[in-house]
C-alpha cells in the first residue's frame, strides 16, 4: 500500500481532470428562466450540503483512520509522479465522461426520431424574437445572427448575475432560483414529455397514475440532484434533465439560429474561461479561494460524489484529499483490494482525523472530472439537429457523435496538461459542426452513390 | 458480430475505447476528404453522362481506399508516439498497452466506422414499409450487405494489425500486400449484384488475412489446437 501513496500532500491542485465549463449558462429559457437560478441555488445549497454533510462523516471513522494511516506515508510527496497519475487514469475519467455524454445524447437521438413533437415548429422562444421564414437567403441570415446576439447577451447577464450573487455571498437567493428552476424542470418538461411520448406510441395513461408517476419522478429528482443520494441515480438524472433541456432546445430554436448559437457559444465559452475577467473565471477563482465547491447542482460528477461539481481544476489540493484521491488510484491501478476498497469507502465518508471538514469537501470534489451540465445540453443539441434535420440521417449523427467525443478526449487531455479549468465547449462543438457540415453536404451524396450500386470502400 | 468483438474485447480498458473512437474518427476524416474530392470531380464534370459518372465513381472509391490505408499510417504514428509517452508515463517502464493490442483496436475501430457507415441507413430503412428488390434489383440486397458489411469490418480489423505488424518491422511488403487486399475488395464489389464475384473472394481474402494476422500475433496451429480442446 505503501507505494501508492503517491501523489500527496502537494499543494498544487492535484491532477484531477479538470474542465470548466459553461454549466451555469444554461440559457435560460422562458420557463427555464427560473431554471437556471434554481440550479444556481441548487448549486449553492449542494455547497452548504457539503458543510451539512462534512457533520455526517464521523460514521466512518474507522475508514478515515485507515486512510489516515496512509497519510504519512504519502506525505512523502513525489511530484513527478503526479503526471503520470494524470495520464494513467486519465483515461478512465475520460470513459466516466463519455458514458454520460453518449448515454444524453443517445437519448435525445431516440427521442427526435421517434416523437413528432420534438421536430415540428410551434413558435418561438422569446429569445429569439427574429423568425428565419424570410424569403431572402440575406435576411434569414441577418435573423439569425440577431437571435444569436440576443441570447449571448441573455446569456452573459445571467452569468454575470450568478458571478455577482456568489460573490456576494447571496447564496439563499442562488439556492431559491436552482430550486426553482430544477422543480421547473423536473415537473412541467418531463410532464410534456411523458406526454409526447404517450401519445406516440398511442399509449394510455389515466391521470392519477400520470400524476403519481411524475409526482414520484419529481421528488426523487429534487432530492437527488440538490441533497445526498446515490451516485448513479444523481447521475441518471442529470442526463435525464440535460437531454429535457436539449430536446426544447432543438424544438424551440430555429434552424439556422441554432447553428449560429451553438458556434458564439463557444466562443464565449472560450472567452469566459479563459480571459482574466470573464465571469466563469471568476466564478471559478472565487470558489477556490473560499474552498467552496463550485455550483454543485449545475455540473456532472463522475466521481463519488453526492454533488456534483463544475468541470473545473479541483480546488487545491490537501493532503488529506490528496490521500482520498491517492486511495482511488491505488484501487484503480494496483489491485490491492481490501485496503483499497475500504480507502475508497472512506473517501467518500469520512475524512481523515485531522481535518474533518474541509477534508470532506475536498474528497468530495477530487475524484474524477466534472463537466458542466451546460455542456451535456449542447452536445445533445448538436446531435439532436443533426439527428433532426440533416438528410442524410444516421450517417451525419454518427459523425457529429464521434466527433464530439474526440472533442472531449482532446479537451480533458488539454486538462491534464494545463491542470486548471478549460472550457469543454469549443473544441468539440467546433469539430462537431464542421463535421456536421461537412458530411452533410459532401458525403452524403457520395455515399448514397456507393450504396445504391452497393459499392464497398 | 463486430459489436461482440467490441464488448467483449474493447469494451473493459479505457485506453482501448479511446484508441477505438480515435480509429473511428481517423477513418470519418479519410472518408471527408475523399469524398471532397469525389464532389469536385463529379461537380467539374458533366452529370448526364453515365459512363464518365460511373468512371468518376470507380475513382473515387480507388482514392477513398488509397486516402483510408494513408490515415492508417497516420494513426500508426501518432499511436506510436502515443505510447512512447505512455511508456516514459508509467510506473514500471512498460507500457499499459502493446503495440498489437493497439493494432487490433485501431482495426476495429476502422471497420466499425466502415461498417456503420455502410449499414446504418440500410437499416434504417430495412424497419420501414417497403419490398426488397421490387425494381429487378437483387432481392438479397439486405442480406448481402450485411455480409459484405461484416466481412469489411472483419478485414480492418485485420489490416490493422497486419499493417500495423509491417510498419514495426518495416516490411513494406506486408503493407503493400494490405493497399492491394483493399483495393482487391472494394474493386470486387464492383461486381455486385453478381454476388459470387464480390462475396466470395472478400470472404476467401478474410480467411487469408485472419491466418496471417494470427500467426503474426504469435498463434500458432498448437494454441489452436489447445484453445479449442480446451487444455490449460
Amino acid at each position: 500500500m505503501i507505494t501508492f501513496m503517491n501523489n500527496s500532500d502537494s499543494e498544487e491542485e492535484p491532477c484531477n481532470e479538470r474542465t470548466s465549463l459553461m454549466s451555469a449558462e444554461s440559457p435560460p429559457v422562458p420557463s427555464y428562466q427560473d431554471g437556471l437560478q434554481a440550479s444556481e441555488a441548487g448549486e449553492a445549497q449542494a455547497h452548504r450540503k457539503r458543510r451539512a454533510g462534512s457533520s455526517r462523516s464521523p460514521n466512518n471513522i474507522a475508514g478515515g483512520e485507515m486512510s489516515g494511516s496512509g497519510v504519512p506515508v504519502r506525505e512523502s510527496a513525489l511530484e513527478n509522479e503526479e503526471e503520470e497519475l494524470t495520464l494513467k487514469y486519465g483515461a478512465k475519467h475520460v470513459i466516466m465522461l463519455f458514458v454520460p455524454v453518449t448515454l444524453c445524447m443517445i437519448v435525445v437521438v431516440a427521442t427526435i426520431k421517434s416523437v413528432r413533437f420534438y421536430t415540428e415548429k410551434n413558435g418561438q422562444l422569446i429569445y429569439t424574437p427574429f423568425s428565419e421564414d424570410t424569403p431572402s437567403v440575406g435576411q434569414r441570415l441577418l435573423n439569425s445572427v440577431l437571435n444569436t446576439i440576443i441570447m449571448i447577451s441573455v446569456i452573459i447577464v445571467m452569468t454575470v448575475f450568478l458571478v455577482l450573487l456568489y460573490k456576494y455571498r447571496c447564496y439563499k437567493f442562488i439556492h431559491g432560483w436552482l430550486i426553482l428552476s430544477s422543480l421547473m424542470l423536473l415537473f412541467l418538461f418531463t410532464y410534456i414529455y411523458l406526454g409526447e411520448v404517450l401519445k406516440t406510441y398511442n399509449v394510455a395513461m389515466d391521470y392519477p397514475t400520470l400524476f403519481l408517476v411524475i409526482w414520484n419522478f419529481g421528488a426523487v429528482g429534487m432530492i437527488c440532484i440538490h441533497w445526498k443520494g446515490p451516485l448513479q441515480l444523481q447521475q441518471a438524472y442529470l442526463i435525464m434533465i440535460s437531454a429535457l433541456m436539449a430536446l426544447v432546445f432543438i424544438k424551440y430554436l430555429p434552424e439556422w439560429s441554432a447553428w449560429v448559437i451553438l458556434g458564439a457559444i463557444s466562443i464565449y465559452d472560450l472567452m469566459a474561461v479563459l480571459c482574466p475577467k470573464g465571469p466563469l473565471r471568476m466564478l471559478v477563482e472565487t470558489a477556490q479561494e473560499r474552498n467552496e465547491p463550485i455550483f454543485p447542482a449545475l455540473i456532472y460528477s463522475s466521481a463519488m460524489m453526492w454533488t456534483v461539481g463544475m468541470a473545473k481544476p479541483e480546488t487545491a489540493s490537501r493532503g488529506p484529499s490528496q490521500q482520498t484521491w491517492d486511495a482511488a488510484e491505488e484501487g484503480r491501478d494496483h489491485h490491492r483490494s481490501p485496503s483499497h476498497t475500504d480507502s475508497q469507502m472512506s473517501e467518500t465518508r469520512s475524512p481523515v482525523p485531522s481535518r474533518p471538514v474541509t477534508v470532506e469537501e475536498l474528497e468530495e470534489e477530487e475524484r474524477g472530472v466534472k463537466l458542466g451540465l451546460g455542456d451535456f445540453i449542447f452536445y445533445s443539441v448538436l446531435v439532436g439537429k443533426a439527428a433532426a434535420t440533416a438528410s442524410g440521417d444516421w450517417n451525419t449523427t454518427l459523425a457529429c457523435f464521434v466527433a464530439i467525443l474526440i472533442g472531449l478526449c482532446l479537451t480533458l487531455l488539454l486538462l491534464a496538461v494545463f491542470k486548471k479549468a478549460l472550457p469543454a465547449l469549443p473544441i468539440s462543438i467546433t469539430f462537431g459542426l464542421i463535421f456536421y457540415f461537412s458530411t452533410d453536404n459532401i458525403v452524403r451524396p457520395f455515399m448514397d452513390t456507393l450504396a445504391s450500386h452497393q459499392l464497398y470502400i | 458480430p463486430a459489436f461482440g468483438l467490441f464488448l467483449f474485447t474493447i469494451a473493459r480498458d479505457p485506453l482501448r475505447i479511446i484508441i477505438l473512437i480515435a480509429g473511428a474518427f481517423f477513418w470519418l476524416v479519410s472518408l471527408l476528404l475523399s469524398s471532397l474530392i469525389w464532389f469536385i470531380a463529379v461537380k467539374a464534370s458533366d452529370p448526364r453522362d453515365e459512363r464518365l459518372q460511373k468512371g468518376l465513381l470507380i475513382f473515387g472509391v480507388m482514392f477513398s481506399v488509397l486516402l483510408q490505408e494513408a490515415f492508417r499510417f497516420l494513426y500508426y504514428k501518432l499511436l506510436r508516439k502515443a505510447i512512447e509517452g505512455l511508456v516514459a508515463l508509467s510506473e514500471d517502464g512498460c507500457s499499459p498497452i502493446s503495440i498489437q493490442q493497439m493494432a487490433y483496436v485501431a482495426g476495429v475501430g476502422f471497420g466499425l466506422m466502415s461498417g456503420a457507415f455502410s449499414m446504418i441507413n440500410l437499416l434504417a430503412d430495412a424497419l420501414g414499409p417497403g419490398t426488397v428488390g421490387i425494381h429487378g434489383d437483387s432481392q438479397l440486397y439486405f442480406l448481402t450487405s450485411a455480409f459484405m458489411t461484416m466481412v469489411l469490418i472483419f478485414l480492418h480489423t485485420f489490416w490493422g494489425i497486419l499493417f500495423f505488424h509491417g510498419c514495426e518491422h518495416r516490411r513494406w511488403w506486408e503493407i503493400m500486400a494490405v493497399v492491394v487486399m483493399h483495393l482487391t475488395v472494394s474493386g470486387s464489389s464492383f461486381c455486385n449484384p453478381l454476388y459470387v464475384g464480390s462475396l466470395v473472394p472478400s470472404y476467401l481474402l478474410m480467411a487469408a488475412a485472419a491466418a496471417w494476422a494470427y500467426l503474426l500475433s504469435g498463434g500458432s496451429a498448437q494454441n489452436l489446437r489447445r484453445f479449442l480442446l480446451c487444455k490449460s
